[in-house]
């Protein structure tokens, strides 16, 4: 409820700007946008490897899934567990349209049919939003997972649509060519993932701070309240779920230019968990943490399934530690360190940092020793077969003998019990912080 | 004709009853922490591979009852370490612990079984035809299973209804406070619930193991039925949940068994089916094609025209 209110009172301040502050505004709300767009074109220059280039596009499609999954959980408070129908949905639709202009051979440019994927993301939107924004909580909840796996088991029975166990696949380079870009290359696709990455970016954050934004707000926090101020709470959610179920289609039909391939795996409820789990371990609260989130968890998705057989556990663990101990997510940590900074307090900020830095080694050394007993696990009970030593952070492990297992559980207890006594530490620092911030902020 | 609706109403109530092992856990759950378990088909699942881990070592019979006793107190373990701390933060948080719960479970039973079926066999002691219906061998197996779910269930319902244990279970249900100020221990009693709940769908892993395929993937395909169960009977509604479980058993077995499709019926009155496209599609496809999707057209029909489900009182 703060944020709300702190936020409204800003609104007037922002709005009523007479016309010398207006121009000091616009370069305050533009710069931020501006350093993003630089960031988005630098970017594949200082990574410029072919899978580096790849991974980006990856992210740049992810931001806009978690986003657009965020206006309905963060933003609405609605939680959903089939957000991938609107994607998948969409990157159908956009692949469809794709194989219709080249055989057609319509004016259409690749660039545009992004705005395929949201129109077809908006509509599914509206008809499924109709049906399941009724209700809000756990019945909402119940219907998005009823309609997702409605819409998943039906892509394998309509065969002509969804193109059956293969999908459905197509050439970007066949299009229209507009100002020689043929879309071949990576490097020109990431580039068309970034712009409307950007322009989808931008417009979520502007609809966040419209009055609409601040009704699906209110809504989250006590749709009665909202009620009685006059808005139909059903309305609000219907809207913000369409509104979501186009940005949805946008990141479909990337993802369809991106890989030429559309298959039904794209609406099921892997996709559907992934984006919940960006979101999630971003931080719901916040525009920003989906954005780290969709970084994260993909750069993980890339890195780890490289590394191990069994990477969907370790996001199923990171997912389960963020929910139990974090629940506003890694930008909700970061957040927390917002009025410090503020308050500039910076002699006791750097000293909390140091006692971050002298948990952070016992909290690796269980880390490192959970990892290894549970690729020594998988390896003993899966993989035996292929040997008996694995090779785990350049060591090489025998799992038959009782030595690895020994020193593997003496550093994941032993640097729990290490972590926990560092906890006490870390709390006072937070505590002096604080208190110092607080006397900081009443001297002025 | 009576052969088929025979067999396939025996198999639906057999199925209904598995389901309704699953659900009668889940709804009693929910009723009391106001909290859908995502994880509750991991249970079953869990309950299925321990009990063909044990059996190996033990036999089927020990098995039969160590398995849901373990799982179950696994169960009681999530409940009081996990499940409990995150109970502050909301029920938004607590969906979400046991939705990664979930998927940590699949994993895990990936990493120790692997993602093949396991070789989970019905016990030689129960491998025999029970009784011969139209010259179909029914399997005395699942005679057994049915005749579990039903006594079980028997039990339950005695227990809620007759024992001063279920009087204090639907007292803490309803008004938690007012048990506890009587001197009950009411986070005990929830830990209690949750344990027999997962207690309970471990059993039908463990009967339904050997009938079906004990597979890395059971619960992700059970799970949503399990949900669509619950909703439809009537979040928080045990009878209900009794009723929807029976009513998809029987729908979904009945359904994979007609072989019809709207050209069949349409062909004989002289519509001409479209030539291609979708339309296509949705025109030769036979009812026992869609099958899986029924429970979840019915889900969202019931959402349409009765938001509350069969039985259920709870509007939120």
């Amino acid at each position: 409820m703060s944020d709300v209110t702190t936020d409204t009172v800003q609104l007037p301040a922002a709005a009523s700007g007479a016309s010398a502050p207006r121009y000091a505004d616009a370069v305050r709300y533009a710069a931020p946008w501006i350093a993003v767009a630089v960031a988005f074109a630098v970017l594949p220059m200082i990574f410029s490897s072919g899978s580096a280039l790849t991974t980006l596009s990856l992210m740049g499609i992810m931001i806009v899934f978690a986003l657009s999954y965020n206006m309905l959980l963060g933003e609405t408070g609605l939680l959903s567990f089939g957000h991938a129908v609107y994607y998948g949905l969409g990157g159908f639709l956009a692949i469809h349209a794709m194989n219709t202009v080249i055989h057609d051979h319509l004016p259409l440019p690749l660039f545009l049919i992004p705005l395929v994927g949201a129109f077809s993301g908006l509509l599914f939107g509206i008809i499924f939003g109709s049906v399941s924004t009724r209700r809000a909580g756990v019945a909402f909840a119940m219907i998005s997972l009823g309609l997702g796996e409605l819409v998943a088991s039906s892509s394998l029975i309509l065969r002509g649509f969804f193109g059956g166990e293969e999908g459905v696949s197509t050439n970007r380079t066949k299009l229209l060519h507009v100002f020689g870009l043929n879309f071949g290359p990576q490097i020109q696709v990431y580039y068309l993932i970034a712009f409307w990455c950007l322009v989808c970016m931008i417009a979520m954050f502007a609809i966040r701070r419209t009055p609409f934004g601040r009704m699906c707000n209110a809504v989250r926090e006590n749709a009665e309240r909202a009620q009685f101020v006059g808005y139909n709470p059903q309305v609000v959610r219907f809207m913000a779920f369409a509104l979501a179920g186009l940005f949805a289609g946008v990141a479909g039909a990337l993802a369809a230019i991106n890989f030429e391939l559309v298959n039904s795996s794209m609406v099921g409820a892997e996709p559907s968990g992934l984006v919940l789990l960006a979101a999630f371990v971003g931080g719901i609260g916040n525009f920003i943490g989906p954005v780290i989130g969709a970084i994260i968890v993909t750069w993980l998705e890339v890195t780890l399934s490289d590394m191990t057989d069994i990477w969907q556990l370790y996001f199923g663990l990171l997912f389960i530690g963020v929910v139990m101990f974090a629940p506003n997510g890694i930008a909700g940590l970061l957040m927390m360190h917002v009025p410090l900074w503020r308050a500039r307090a910076y002699r006791p900020l750097s000293r909390l940092v140091l006692t971050y830095l002298i948990a952070l080694v016992p909290a690796l050394a269980t880390l490192a020793g959970l990892i290894a007993v549970i690729e020594m696990i998988y390896h003993r009970s899966v993989k035996a077969s292929d040997g008996a030593t694995i090779s785990l952070f350049h060591v090489t492990l025998d799992t038959t003998s009782v030595v690895p297992w020994i020193a593997a559980i003496v550093l994941l207890i032993g640097g729990f019990l290490l972590f926990r006594r560092t906890w006490p530490v870390v709390g006072a620092a937070w505590h002096d912080a604080i208190m110092y911030a607080q006397g900081a902020g009443k001297k002025k | 004709m009576l052969e088929l609706v025979t067999i396939s109403t025996l198999n639906g109530v057999l199925y209904g009853m598995l389901l309704f092992l699953m659900a009668s856990g889940l709804t009693l759950i929910f009723s009391m922490m106001g909290v859908l378990n995502f994880a509750h088909a991991s249970f079953y699942m869990l309950g299925a591979f321990f009990g063909f881990q044990i059996s190996q070592f033990v036999g089927f019979w020990p098995a039969f009852f160590i398995a849901p006793v373990l799982v179950g107190g696994i169960g009681a373990l999530v409940e009081r370490y996990g499940l409990r701390r995150v109970h502050k933060h909301g029920p938004v948080a607590e969906l979400l612990f046991t939705f990664g719960l979930a998927f940590v479970i699949v994993e895990i039973v990936q990493m120790i079984w692997g993602k093949g079926p396991a070789d989970y066999r019905v016990p030689p002691s129960l491998n025999f035809s029970a009784f011969t219906a139209f010259s179909t061998n029914y399997p005395a197996y699942k005679m057994f299973e049915l005749l579990t779910a039903i006594a079980i269930f028997a039990v339950l319902l005695m227990l809620l209804t007759r024992t001063r244990i279920g009087l204090i279970i639907q007292a803490s249900l309803t008004h938690p406070h007012m048990v506890a100020m009587l001197g009950h221990n009411v986070p005990r009693i929830f830990m209690l619930v949750f344990g027999v709940g997962t207690g309970l769908a471990a059993v039908a892993g463990v009967i339904a193991g050997p009938a079906l395929v004990t597979q890395s993937n059971m619960a992700g395909s059970l799970g949503p039925i399990l949900f669509v169960v619950v909703v439809v009977g009537g979040l928080g509604s045990l009878f209900g949940a009794f009723l929807a479980s029976l009513l998809i058993g029987l729908v979904q077995t009945f359904a994979v068994s007609v072989n019809l499709s709207i050209a069949d019926v349409l062909q004989p009155l002289g519509v001409a089916a479209p030539s291609g496209g979708a339309l296509f599609d949705i025109w030769n496809v036979t009812v026992a094609q869609i099958a899986p999707i029924i429970p979840y057209l019915l889900l969202v029909l019931i959402l349409i025209f009765r938001p509350t489900g069969l039985m259920g009182t709870r509007e939120q």
